[in-house]
């Protein structure tokens, strides 16, 4: 990152650096030549909606110069034809090449040579909070033909999983996400370009959705590692699975955790054994402890605590919050497992 | 198209709603004084409780290290930031309707012109309350009104020294560049101190439909600058505090009527284009080609229909053309067609450049209006015209005697034409009532000034004669021209003619071919000698891009260094005439017309070196689309008056005494 933002106090960096951006020292680029490189590379995605709350256009993001391009799984996508506007005015039609349901990204071909990409550095350290960064989306399709995407500023508030939905439909991932101070959950918006003031991508705007919880709209990006990981898995194959809205469930009896019977609608998640040897038994759980959150979502059910595990991936670090005589006691059961027996 | 909804930005119903936290919060954030830990509790939300990553600092820099000394550069910008925004929120101007409402405005003269919205001004009415952050409140009447564009201009009154802000080229603004917006969003200037709100240019040229009640707004800045309910008519300024654009319009969805870091302000050389005609008090309108376009499949912009009585069809444009340019600037997209017709005004002639089989052409389009004077007067009433207008407890008036009412209009529904309510003290004399006027008191006081800047650049002996002027055409040959109070006379090689001056002019569009030069020359003439108000019914008209811009880049391109040239419009004799004037007070042009749909003459003097009488050193004429002649003048020589010859119209034919006029 740039020096400035080191030196604190951020929001004093921000602010005078956003004002006038003269102040940065050797500063290589101003932001209008930043925003106008990695615009280049920002596409505006036209496929299927139209109807009411469903939008028709969405926001890509060119990874590689062969025409890969990165978005958010969406039913804009839903269509036989998708239209791909570069930002020189030039239209492709977009081929699905596959999609990360839990992610909910999706990956277009557009038959192209030597195009504008934004590499997918999936090396980059996470962002923290108060790093500045951009914005570029095309929201409410503001843009059109060979106009320029908006560009929009704000810092990284928080980083902090995803709980989230949409009415009725439930966010599956429940991985690290930004959230950005500026308002990114406008139509059009989601698969639109988080870069930093260098012009490196660093996330990609995710879907619409509120706050599960509170049901504020959320402004909130993936980071660009999550992005890289769904894109690889896309491109290899390991990700083609159509979306599904049913949350997975995943017994936690792969961890070690047995819960008492499922008796009820909503049977409280007591640990009835701990399996000797488990991850749970190394984590120092025991039996009659209430399972009362898993990634700081809480689980009121056995059900509630088969479906947050279900909804992390593979690898994603498991953490719970159990209550025993009367105290909280966290504890870390390490990664979660593959799904058990290839279900 | 998607379901969202586009809102206007005045502050009207804003004080009905509360005010959340998450909006109070963004009023201190816009201030500049939002920290990271604030600004992550009104994005998260409840939601994100768990793992705050408040003390993470990008590179991990810790919250427990002690801060680091400020570089001077940081603390001398900031300081430079805080000058310019304080100049800026001084020339800021919250505006108060009363119970319709408010919202914001900027000065940009020290005499009191501030510009706001027309749909913050339209439910004032003539009066209006404008706050300023030096505390005092001060009367403002309304001047012009741009019902199309969304702009009015009013003048606040009892400083001739208000702090005001310049309008800067808008063109040379570029997404990514920092602005600030100040203003008076949710009428939060109770104490008339504004608010300020930064962010970036977020797009340039963006082009916003008209949805419901809500204008067009065409080629407009987008920023991600808080614009909220209020901040409506206030200025959007650049790093520097100057006006960009004026800030109208938001897109809102799904979280009520507050700024979703979507906002829109009208450009300053969108403005521009119209200021002149709003100082002169006028109601003005937008312009049409008179054809739409399409694009087709290829992409390229193409004609898709086009009015047989249009001036481009006249020029030549025809179904299919593809537009290549308008107004100097390149047309690729729909919607950059239609951004660039959008700012400019109707009556103006711009280049067209468009391209068929393979051949590109250029043709000079004269462009019409979009409304019909009535239309444009209910625009101003506002479709609700009645509900727009109620004032509680005023029983409506009968309509009087002589008023002509819009079709469904009740005719104190139009402002100009209202009963107005009595005028404070500070106003009075400052309001005049006139259909096609927001403010006609203002188009006397801009008639005259422009009248005072003629009679001071032209040395003229007075009572004057007839006026002999000889020259040669640019092949070579000889013309005299010979201009008296009773007739015009004109000798090219083609032959002679004449023109009686003292009656009709509309009946003899002589010479031959130029569509009235005589006449427009013989006016003229009388301008000159006698001022506009010697005329007929002379206004003021507003402002055309100055003759000594290059065709080709007049509008738009460059806009801060372009000339306008002041222009009066008058009807007399049964034609129609606008004289274009340069700020010099010189004689630009002339446009005349014999008759409203006939093709006119158009007149456009050299503006090289002008002879010490301020006459110009020649002409060019114009008409149909093709060049009638290129006149270079050697002599002027003005006659001292004869008693036959000063009082037109008595002494029909006299310059037949004179002899040597018609006789070759």
């Amino acid at each position: 990152m740039n020096g400035l933002s080191r030196t604190r106090p951020p929001w004093l960096a921000t602010a005078v650096v956003l004002l006038l951006s003269a102040a940065i020292p050797a500063a290589a680029a101003t932001p209008g030549e930043t925003i106008a490189g990695a615009a280049r590379s920002v596409v505006k995605i036209y496929g299927a909606g139209g109807v009411r709350g469903l939008e028709a256009y969405q926001t890509g993001v060119l990874v590689t110069p062969t025409g890969h391009v990165i978005t958010v799984l969406s039913t804009v996508l839903d269509s036989d034809t998708i239209d791909c506007v570069l930002d020189d005015g030039r239209r492709f039609a977009g081929r699905l090449i596959g999609a990360d349901p839990r992610r909910e990204l999706a990956v277009l071909a557009l038959e192209g040579e030597e195009l504008p990409a934004l590499p997918l550095a999936a090396d980059q350290p996470r962002l923290g909070a108060g790093s500045r960064v951009l914005a570029l989306s095309n929201l409410f399709g503001v843009a059109v033909g060979d106009e320029r995407v908006s560009a929009q500023h704000g810092v990284v508030a928080a980083v902090v999983p995803l709980d989230a939905r949409r009415g009725a439909y439930e966010a599956p991932y429940r991985g690290d996400v930004y959230i950005l101070d500026c308002t990114t959950n406008n139509p059009g918006s989601p698969g639109g370009a988080l870069i930093d003031w260098r012009g490196r991508l660093v996330g990609l705007l995710g879907k619409e959705l509120r706050a599960s919880t509170s049901g504020v709209w959320l402004n909130y990006a993936l980071p660009i590692d999550e992005v890289a990981k769904a894109y690889d898995d896309i491109i290899a194959g390991r990700a083609t699975a159509p979306a599904t809205t049913a949350t997975e469930r995943f017994d936690p009896a792969v961890l070690g955790v047995i819960l008492v019977p499922d008796l009820l609608d909503k049977t409280p998640p007591f640990i009835e054994t701990v399996r000797a040897g488990s991850p749970a038994a190394a984590a120092g759980l025991r039996p009659d402890d209430l399972l009362v959150a898993v990634n700081g979502r809480a689980v009121p059910s056995r059900m509630a605590v088969q479906q947050t595990l279900g909804g992390l991936a593979a690898g994603d670090p498991v953490h719970v919050t159990v209550v025993r005589d009367g105290m909280i006691v966290d504890c870390d059961l390490g990664p979660r497992p593959a799904r058990e027996g290839g279900r | 198209m998607a379901t969202v909804s586009i809102v206007p930005l005045n502050g009207s119903g804003a004080r009905r709603g509360a005010v959340s936290p998450a909006v109070a919060l963004s009023v201190a954030l816009v201030a500049g004084l939002a920290l990271v830990a604030g600004l992550a509790l009104v994005a998260g939300g409840a939601a994100l409780a768990p793992r705050w990553a408040l003390a993470e600092e990008p590179g991990g820099g810790g919250g427990a290290a002690p801060p680091p000394a400020t570089p001077d550069v940081v603390l001398g910008a900031e300081r430079d930031r805080i000058a310019v925004m304080a100049r800026a929120s001084a020339a800021a101007v919250a505006i108060f309707a009363g119970e319709a409402g408010g919202g914001s405005g900027v000065l940009i003269s020290p005499d009191g012109h501030a510009l706001t919205n027309f749909h913050v001004v339209q439910p004032a009415g003539v009066a209006m309350k404008c706050g300023l952050a030096d505390g005092r409140l001060y009367d403002a009447v309304l001047v012009g009104l741009d019902p199309t564009g969304d702009v009015a201009l009013v003048k606040l009154v009892g400083r001739d020294d208000f702090p005001w802000a310049p309008l800067a080229d808008s063109d040379t603004v570029a997404v990514g560049d920092p602005c600030f917006a100040v203003g008076n969003p949710f009428l939060l200037a109770t104490d008339f101190q504004p608010s300020v709100s930064a962010g970036i240019v977020s797009g340039i040229h963006r082009y916003q439909f008209p949805a419901g009640t809500i204008l067009e707004y065409a080629d407009c800045l987008q920023v991600d600058a808080a614009i909220n309910p209020g901040n409506s008519g206030g200025a959007l300024f650049d790093a520097a505090g100057r006006v960009i654009g004026i800030n109208g319009r938001a897109s809102f969805e799904k979280r009520g009527r507050v700024n979703v870091g979507v906002g829109y302000a009208i450009s300053a050389n969108q403005v521009r284009h119209f200021l002149g005609a709003l100082k002169g008090g006028r109601i003005v309108d937008h312009a049409t080609l008179g054809a739409t376009v399409a694009t087709a499949d290829d992409g390229r912009v193409v004609v898709s229909d086009i009015l047989e009585s249009s001036d481009a069809h006249r020029r030549g444009l025809r179904y299919d053309d593809e537009i290549v340019a308008l107004a100097g600037r390149p047309v690729r997209t729909v919607n950059a067609f239609k951004n660039i017709l959008g700012t400019l005004p109707a009556g103006w002639r711009v280049p067209l450049v468009y391209r068929r089989a393979g051949q590109q052409r250029e043709i000079a389009v004269r462009l019409a209006a979009v409304h019909a004077p009535a239309e444009l007067a209910a625009l101003v009433a506002g479709e609700g015209g009645p509900r727009q207008r109620r004032r509680p407890g005023g029983p409506r008036k009968p309509p009087a005697p002589g008023d002509e009412p819009a079709p469904g209009e009740a005719p104190e529904a139009a402002p100009g034409r209202a009963e107005p309510p009595p005028l404070p003290d500070a106003l009075r004399g400052l309001h005049e009532s006139r259909p096609g006027y927001a403010n006609y008191h203002f188009n006397v006081v801009e008639r005259q000034r422009v009248a005072a800047a003629i009679a001071g650049h032209h040395v003229i002996e007075r009572p004057a004669g007839p006026w002999r002027i000889v020259g040669r055409l640019a092949e070579g040959e000889v013309f005299r021209v010979e201009l008296s109070a009773a007739r015009g006379s004109i000798d090219l090689p083609t032959g002679t003619t004449s023109v009686d001056a003292g009656g009709e002019l509309d009946a003899n569009p002589s010479p031959p071919g130029s569509g009235g030069l005589l006449a427009a020359l013989l006016l003229w003439r009388r301008l000159l000698l006698d001022g506009p108000d010697a005329l007929g019914r002379t206004t003021y008209w507003g402002t055309v891009p100055g003759a000594t811009v290059p065709a080709g880049r007049q509008a738009g391109a460059g806009a801060d260094s372009l000339p306008f040239a002041d222009v009066l419009e008058s009807a007399v004799a049964g034609v129609e005439v606008r004289f274009s004037v340069a700020a010099d007070g010189s004689i630009e042009g002339i446009d005349l017309w014999m008759a409203p749909d006939a093709e006119p003459c158009e007149v456009r003097f050299e503006t090289g070196d002008r002879a010490a009488n301020g006459l110009p050193q020649g002409f060019v004429v114009e008409h149909a689309g093709t060049t009638f002649g290129r006149f270079r003048i050697d002599e002027v020589v003005m006659e001292p008056a004869t008693e036959s010859a000063t009082e037109p119209g008595t002494v029909p034919g006299a310059g037949d005494a004179d002899g040597d006029g018609g006789t070759k």
